[in-house]
């Protein structure tokens, strides 16, 4: 998007408290802000960080998945299984587009992931041990996802923004994918229904880490609220998450693996207990059980992929200078 | 390996269906025009989302400079002339 000229380019606006005020009352006038538009640098650096965050989950999500394309148990489970991983490759690169329109380049940050120095959803350092993750990653991680993604649709950054849209219309078929997952399995025999409940006992709480740190601890959302890049807090979209899923893991006849859990007449809401945020910590800093697994198929595909990119690149070059010389016979 | 190259930047325009323009939905890299077609066609059209695509070398677009919006675009402001609602007409002509 119009991107390349910016690549690079110094992001040296003169921050006057004048240049400054005048952007948060662009802001708060809810106008979006455009790709060449001036804007603080931090407010930039901000957003690169943010969606290429976003960007590099969507892409190392398709991991724990794709490692059940071949088993899938049915022909109508596997091709929807494929569908899903599609979108969530096509995800990455409306994200990684968004990105480039902000001045950072594609390259640079596939290098920072492979290099290992980006971050991307820590659920995704999980392992898929059954069948059954595959239906609670779509039903509990897409759910979250969901949560988190519709709000972004209204985000100050046009590009980010209309990038969501199109994500959050294609996202409900991977949640209504993984929920059918959980209920046939619930509703089958009594070791498909554990299977079930096993996956949901493993997944249910790195679910709710996905929304990040409680909002005392959260580094960058006051900034981000007043830049209407955030428009709820961290715990505010985990309790809408956990209102919405109970009732859902009821209905499959599944328990949550939380004693705490409660309803709360007189809040509205479900009350839920301690999420255990030393393992989130532990995930975040690169000591989740897969984190360098992941990263390490990332580069074999990246490294791998060298000599494609390079012949395609020759070829075009080719044909160009071919197209340039018309032959002297013509 | 000589990987100091990007690949090309692409946008991509859609049509949706006949009887609308083309409508820009995206970007892309790819090496060359039918490479940015068929990866246009994966990644924007998974759902029937068009009937044609267009793709155009990023670096082939002019556009107009954001700073340069005033000069560009104040002059059609004051020309309150250029709408219907300027003109008055007596209320019992009815529709116009």
């Amino acid at each position: 998007m119009y991107s390349q000229g910016l690549i690079g380019a110094g992001s040296d606006n003169t921050e006057t408290p004048e240049f400054l005020t005048a952007f948060q009352a662009r802001i708060d006038a809810d106008e979006k802000i455009e790709p060449n538009d001036p804007m603080p640098a931090a407010y930039r650096k901000t957003l690169i960080r943010q969606i290429g965050q976003h960007a590099h989950s969507e892409i190392v999500g398709m991991l724990p998945e794709s490692n059940w394309i071949t088993r899938a148990p049915t022909l109508r489970r596997k091709v929807a299984l494929l569908a899903k991983v599609q979108d969530e490759g096509g995800h990455g690169l409306y994200l990684y587009s968004a990105a480039e329109t902000l001045g950072v380049s594609r390259k640079e940050m596939t290098e920072e992931l492979i290099s290992g120095r980006a971050k991307y959803s820590s659920i995704f350092n999980y392992p898929t041990q059954t069948w059954a993750d595959i239906g609670a990653i779509g039903w509990l991680v897409d759910g979250a996802a969901i949560m988190n993604q519709v709000p972004l649709c209204r985000c100050s950054y046009g590009p980010y923004a209309r990038a969501m849209i199109r994500v959050c219309k294609e996202e409900s078929f991977h949640q209504r994918q993984g929920y059918e997952i959980m209920f046939t399995l619930a509703e089958g025999s009594a070791a498909q229904k554990d299977m079930a409940q096993d996956a949901l006992n493993r997944w249910w709480w790195p679910s709710l880490m996905m929304f990040g740190p409680p909002d005392g601890d959260s580094l960058h959302s006051d900034q981000s609220t007043l830049w209407k890049i955030k428009r709820f807090s961290n715990d505010e979209l985990r309790q809408k998450f956990v209102d919405a899923t109970v009732p859902q893991a009821l209905r499959l006849g599944l328990t949550l693996p939380d004693e705490a859990l409660a309803w709360n007449e007189a809040e509205g809401r479900y009350d839920y207990g301690e999420i255990d945020w030393d393992e989130f910590w532990s995930v975040v800093k690169g000591h989740g059980p897969l984190n360098k697994d992941r990263v390490a198929v990332r580069k074999k595909a990246w490294d791998d992929g060298a000599w494609v990119r390079e012949a395609a690149l020759a070829y075009a070059r080719k044909r160009a200078a071919r197209a340039a010389t018309p032959l002297v016979a013509e | 390996m000589n990987d100091t190259q990007e690949i090309p930047l692409w946008e991509v325009f859609i049509r949706p269906r006949n009887g609308l323009s083309h409508r820009h939905c995206g970007s892309l890299h790819a090496a060359d025009s039918e490479m940015a077609l068929q990866a246009a066609r994966d990644v924007y059209t998974r759902r029937g989302e068009g009937l044609s695509v267009w793709v155009i070398p990023s670096a082939q677009i002019v556009a107009s400079d954001p700073q340069d919006r005033d000069q560009m675009f104040d002059p059609s402001d004051d020309k309150i002339y250029r709408h219907p609602s300027f003109y008055d007409i007596p209320d019992d002509v009815g529709h116009m």
